[in-house]
This record gives structure tokens, C-alpha cells and sequence, in this order.
């Protein structure tokens, strides 16, 4: 199958071509960060984790919502969401590499990383964490792989098949709790250190990574005249808008907890992201802006002849990815770290070099979820004539 | 009292000389068998046997003074770097407020507040960061003692993240650069790995006391074993009222402070 994505037309190889260029310059970047150490990062003593941890978080979630297309189809036998299921699942795939990829260029020691299997270890998220992924992964593309081999042939999917794709539903729940779990066992950083990150976590999932499934299937509409329906994507709409509420009636709540018990140690991470602490306030317009455009796209997808039309529904879609990510890939990890364990303040801001490797590793997610789609466009367009 | 104190200092140091014996014999030129006490190799060790602790009496410190620090990060050829971003440390000085950021007390005193207090890993009885370590790089060793394997650890950083106090340095470059007078008594390490104070298990094997501790002029630092009522600083400990790092976090610190 894979030999169709060696067929397009002239936009189709420009925009690989683009994609490999940002990829070559994040290798390039990543052997200098190899060579120096991650020293060319922002990253320090303080905040030692960035802009890395924070892209896989986000994409963890991307990866985990494809749960909402994958759940009322083979559960609830929901015909609508027929032709999107591929995309669903094919963005897990990219998006579960891309988080996998994202931990190795944060490693000190990427050559020591079997290091994590070869001394099983229980006790740490991490080992759960890397389980958890690589299984998703495995199942996402077999069976993803399989459907589409058999849609080709015309024939009904093997039942061995089914079941992997009902074994990914309550995985793909796992992969994010067990992401937060990373981070919510942690003593001693309070913003992280709450029982509701794990709900959080999975409420801004469904909320993102629905809203980029949308963004996704109306590009492949657009580019390849392959168009998974207007009913699944209002559908989808109203799931990212649950999603999206979810996420921030959770976000209210850890104001409210954390203001109204005044434990200074739950405020402070807060203060800082939101409204500056002692005189350090660099991310309060990045975290107010999130938060704006975050409820602003809920209240268009709540707006019933907002939400027909695709120009708005497109600009709900962006603002919601855009808002999710702010929180989650930049306000997370950076407000774990602030103030320090000793109520230091570092500020933390990534460097050139680690752009670059973060743009190379979604440019090459980006790259396999493009010949991934292709394939899966021509073989269900070639069903269909 | 305080010579059999010491010897059975030596009596409990030395044991580990069978465990540390290949590690030091390539690092320690001058390592000599003779200098091992014999009832040492009756002994196994015995998990849970030996807690070693530390106490700080930080009445005695004198402010301005860096002497423990710089011995210690000669004796361990901890890196000197100039920016914060990079820094290295396994013992340092920081003020109250930083130290024990949730001491509960409104109106400290004038000379507590104008003191400098020491810091550095409190070997905690439930770490925090061997719970978080994927690959038993950090471990807790049969004596109380949280220590690392340089040559395991992948760099995450999960540990750094999992430290409450703020204990753990990464090589986020090649530290031999800024090394400038290298130690023969501990190795260097490598970029990209973690490393922290081990509480001189490099020198209890050798029946030596921890190196702040030795370059100490005002007797500040006791050390000790904390399962033995009659160690020094168990004794110190009873009649003493002491602190400890972020108590309310539950990982029982091994470090002790005097105010
Ligand atoms: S002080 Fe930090 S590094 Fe030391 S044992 Fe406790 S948690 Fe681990
Ligand atoms: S950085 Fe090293 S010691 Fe720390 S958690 Fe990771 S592997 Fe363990």
C-alpha cells in the first residue's frame, strides 16, 4: 500500500519537501545539543525540564484523543465517524512518536535509554509511562495498518484485529493518566501535586486533540477532495466543547483551592503563571491570552449557527489547539519549576537550538502522518469510485 | 568515650570496604589493605543496620565561611561553573527563608535571619527521587546512604524534578572543563548525567569522616550512625531541639540542623 504515497501532485512534494528541510535542521541542531550538551538549551539547575517535556505532555494527549473517534465508532456503532477513524488513529500514531521522540532529546544520555528496560523499575512513572506508549503505538499502527489493508481488499477486518482496537480505548485513557502521573506524585511541586491533573490532563486532551482532528480532516477536504463528513465534524465539535469545558472548570478549581486555603505553597506556581510573583511575571500575557482564547472559542462552538459554519468552527478549532497548548506545553512544566524548591525564581526561555529540534520532531510526525493519510485517502477514494 | 566512639566508626565504615573495594582500588592509588580493621571481614552488610545522619549546628557557623564547600567540591571534583544555569553543587550556603522555606515562625530573630545555613542531600529515608528514577541509577544503599551510578543514569532529570530540596545538579556540559585542580581521591563524571552529595561514602570506606566535616574549624557537622542510641548524634539529637528540611513532606531527612 505504502507505494501510494509515492504518487502527488506538485503541492504534495513541496510540502514534503518543506518538512524535510525543518527535519534536517532539527538533526543539525540535535548534534550540536549531542556534541555541547544541553547547555545550548534554556534548560538549568532551576527549571530542568522545557520546552521538550512540555511538547511530549501536549502530544500525549493528542495521541490519547483519538479515543473520541475510535470510541462511538466501534462501541456505539456510530456510521458517522466511518471515514474519520483512520485519521484518528493515524494521528495517535504520529503523535505517540513524536512524545517518544520528544523524551529523547530531553535525555543527558539518549545512548543509555534501554537503560529503562534493561533495569525494570517498577516504582518509577516513567517505566509505566514508556510501556504505556510503546503499546499504544503498536496498537494504533497494526491495527490502523490492518483495517485499511482489508478495506482495500474489500473484505471485513479480522476479528484479531477488533480486538486490538477495542484493547486501545481504556489504553488510550491509560497513556494520559499515566502521563500525569509523571508529574502529580512529585512532592514538593505544588501546581503539579493535585489529584486532579490526571482529569485535567485527559478533559484538555479530548478538548485539543479534537479540535486538530477537525483541523486535520477539513485540510485532507481541502487538499485531496477526501471529505469525512460535515456530521462527524459537528459531532467532534461538540465532543472538543465538552472537553474544553471540562478543562477549565478543572482550571477553576485549582484556583479556587489553591486562593481560598492560602497555602502559600499551592498559590505560588499559580501567581506566577497569572499574575507575576515577586516582580517575575514574563508569562502573565502568554497565560491570560491562552485563557481568553480558550473560552472565546468555547463560547463559538457553543453558538449553534456559529458552529455551522466551517470559517468559524476553523477559528474555534485554532484557538482551542493554540490556548491548550500554551497551558500545557509552556505554562505546565515551567510553573512546576517556579518557584524553585529553595523559592528561587529562574526564568527559563528556549534557546534557538532548541526550537529547532522541537520544530525537526514535529516536522517529522508531521511527515509520517502526511504519507500515513495518503495512503489511507487513496486506498478509501479507490473504494469509493 | 570518644575513642570508642571512633573506632566503632571505623568498625562500621570499614565494612563497606568489601563492597566499595573494586570501585576504590582503581581510583585510590594509595588504598592499602593494612588499613583495614579485622573484624570488618566477619561482617556482612546488613540492610536497614546503619543509618548514617548528619547534624549541623548552625550557631556555630560562621557566615562568610566557604571552607567545608570547597573542600568538599575539591575532594569530589565538582565543576566550578560560572553561570547559575549550569551550576554544580553538592553543598551550599543560602539564607532562612530558602532553606526552610515552610519553617512555620512569623518573627525569627535578627541573628537567625543574618546566618548562613548549609544545604545538601538530606539522604532521605523515603526519597522521593529513587521512587522517580527509571533505571535504579539513584538507589538507596544498605546504610542509609542515597547514591549514584554515574555510569546508569540516562540523564532524565526525573529525580531533579522529584527533589524537594533542590539537592541534585545535572552535567548539562562536559564538567572536566571546569575542574581546575582535579582530586585523585573521586572520579570525574560525564556530561549529560546527575550527580548530588553521597555523604563521603567514597571516605567512609577508607574509615575517613566526611570531608565538611574534617575541614570544619568550628566543629559544626556531626556525624554518625542514627540506629545507634549511643552514637554521638543520637545522644545530641535527644537533648538538643533540632530541624529538619520540609518535615511535613514525609521523606524523613537524614540532615539535622541546630538553630
Ligand atoms: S534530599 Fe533530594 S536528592 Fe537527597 S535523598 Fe532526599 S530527595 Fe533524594
Ligand atoms: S537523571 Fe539519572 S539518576 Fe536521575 S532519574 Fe534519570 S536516570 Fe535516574
Amino acid at each position: 500500500m505504502i507505494e501510494k504515497a509515492l504518487k502527488g501532485n506538485r503541492s504534495y512534494w513541496i510540502w514534503i519537501a518543506s518538512l524535510v528541510t525543518l527535519i534536517v535542521a532539527g538533526l543539525s541542531a540535535y548534534s550540536q545539543q549531542r556534541w555541547f550538551g544541553l547547555t545550548v538549551t534554556g534548560m538549568g539547575r532551576d527549571v530542568s525540564w522545557g520546552l521538550y517535556i512540555a511538547q511530549f505532555t501536549f502530544l500525549v494527549g493528542v495521541a490519547a484523543s483519538a479515543v473520541m473517534v475510535v470510541l462511538p465508532y466501534y462501541l456505539h456503532h456510530r456510521k458517522e465517524f466511518g471515514k474519520t477513524v483512520i485519521i484518528g488513529e493515524f494521528m495517535a500514531v504520529s503523535a505517540t512518536l513524536m512524545s517518544m521522540l520528544f523524551i529523547m532529546a530531553d535525555l543527558g544520555r539518549p545512548d543509555r535509554l534501554l537503560n529503562i528496560m534493561l533495569y525494570p523499575s517498577p516504582h518509577s512513572m516513567v517505566f509505566w509511562d514508556m510501556l504505556a506508549l510503546s503499546g499504544y503505538l503498536f496498537l494504533n499502527i497494526i491495527s490502523g495498518w490492518a483495517i485499511l489493508g482489508a478495506e482495500r481488499k474489500g473484505v471485513p477486518a479480522a476479528s484479531w484485529v477488533k480486538a486490538l482496537v477495542y484493547i486501545s480505548i481504556p489504553w488510550a485513557f491509560s497513556i494520559h493518566t499515566v502521563t500525569a502521573f509523571l508529574y502529580s506524585g512529585l512532592p514538593g511541586r505544588h501546581l503539579w501535586l493535585t489529584a486532579v491533573l490526571a482529569p485535567r490532563f485527559l478533559a484538555s486532551a479530548f478538548a485539543a486533540g479534537t479540535a486538530l482532528l477537525i483541523l486535520v480532516s477539513l485540510i485532507l477536504k481541502r487538499t485531496t477532495g477526501y471529505d469525512s463528513g460535515k456530521e462527524a465534524r459537528e459531532k467532534l465539535a461538540v465532543l472538543a466543547t465538552y472537553g474544553g469545558i471540562a478543562n477549565f472548570f478543572l482550571l477553576g478549581m485549582e484556583f479556587f483551592t489553591a486562593f481560598y486555603s492560602n497555602v502559600p505553597a499551592h498559590m505560588e506556581s499559580l501567581q506566577y503563571l497569572y499574575f507575576g510573583l515577586d516582580g517575575h511575571a514574563p508569562l502573565v500575557p502568554l497565560m491570560w491570552f491562552s485563557l481568553i482564547i480558550g473560552l472565546g472559542a468555547l463560547l463559538i462552538l457553543l453558538v449553534p449557527a456559529l458552529k455551522k459554519s466551517t470559517k468559524w468552527l476553523v477559528a474555534a478549532c485554532m484557538a482551542l489547539v493554540l490556548s491548550i497548548w500554551i497551558d500545557k506545553g509552556v505554562g505546565l512544566v515551567i510553573g512546576g519549576f517556579v518557584p524553585s524548591p529553595q523559592l528561587e525564581i529562574f526564568e527559563y526561555m528556549p534557546t534557538s537550538i532548541e526550537v529547532f529540534v522541537a520544530l525537526g520532531i514535529w516536522s517529522l510526525g508531521l511527515l509520517i502522518l502526511t504519507i500515513l493519510l495518503k495512503v489511507a485517502v487513496a486506498v478509501k477514494m479507490e473504494q469509493e469510485s | 568515650m570518644m575513642n570508642q566512639q571512633r573506632r566503632e566508626f571505623i568498625k562500621k565504615t570499614a565494612f563497606g570496604v568489601l563492597a566499595g573495594f573494586g570501585a576504590a582500588s582503581g581510583l585510590v592509588p594509595a588504598f592499602s589493605l593494612e588499613k583495614t580493621i579485622l573484624p570488618v571481614w566477619d561482617e556482612t552488610p546488613v540492610s536497614g543496620k546503619i543509618r548514617w545522619g548528619m547534624l549541623i549546628d548552625t550557631r556555630k557557623c560562621k557566615k562568610d565561611c566557604q571552607i567545608c564547600v570547597t573542600a568538599c567540591h575539591h575532594e569530589h571534583n565538582v565543576p566550578h561553573f560560572k553561570t547559575r544555569k549550569d551550576e554544580i553543587k553538592w553543598i551550599w550556603k543560602n539564607s532562612y527563608k530558602n532553606i526552610f522555606p515552610t519553617a512555620t515562625d512569623q518573627f525569627v530573630t535578627s541573628d537567625v535571619l543574618n546566618r548562613s545555613f548549609l544545604a545538601l542531600c538530606n539522604h532521605c529515608v523515603d526519597a522521593p527521587c529513587t521512587r522517580a528514577c527509571p533505571t535504579e541509577a539513584t538507589f538507596k544503599r544498605w546504610d542509609g546512604i542515597v547514591a549514584m551510578d554515574y555510569h546508569r543514569c540516562i540523564g532524565c532529570r526525573f529525580c531533579m524534578a522529584a527533589c524537594p530540596y533542590g539537592s541534585r545538579s545535572f552535567n548539562w556540559q562536559d564538567p572536566r572543563t571546569a575542574i581546575h585542580d582535579p582530586s585523585l581521591a573521586y572520579p570525574t563524571r560525564q556530561q549529560g548525567v546527575v550527580e548530588k552529595c553521597n555523604f563521603c561514602s567514597d571516605r567512609l570506606v577508607r574509615g575517613l569522616q566526611p570531608a565538611c566535616l574534617e575541614a570544619c574549624p568550628e566543629q559544626v557537622f556531626t556525624f554518625g550512625d542514627l540506629n545507634d542510641p549511643q552514637s554521638d548524634i543520637r545522644m545530641l539529637l535527644e537533648t538538643t531541639v533540632t530541624m529538619q528540611r520540609k518535615p511535613e513532606l514525609g521523606t524523613k531527612p537524614s540532615v539535622f540542623y541546630i538553630i
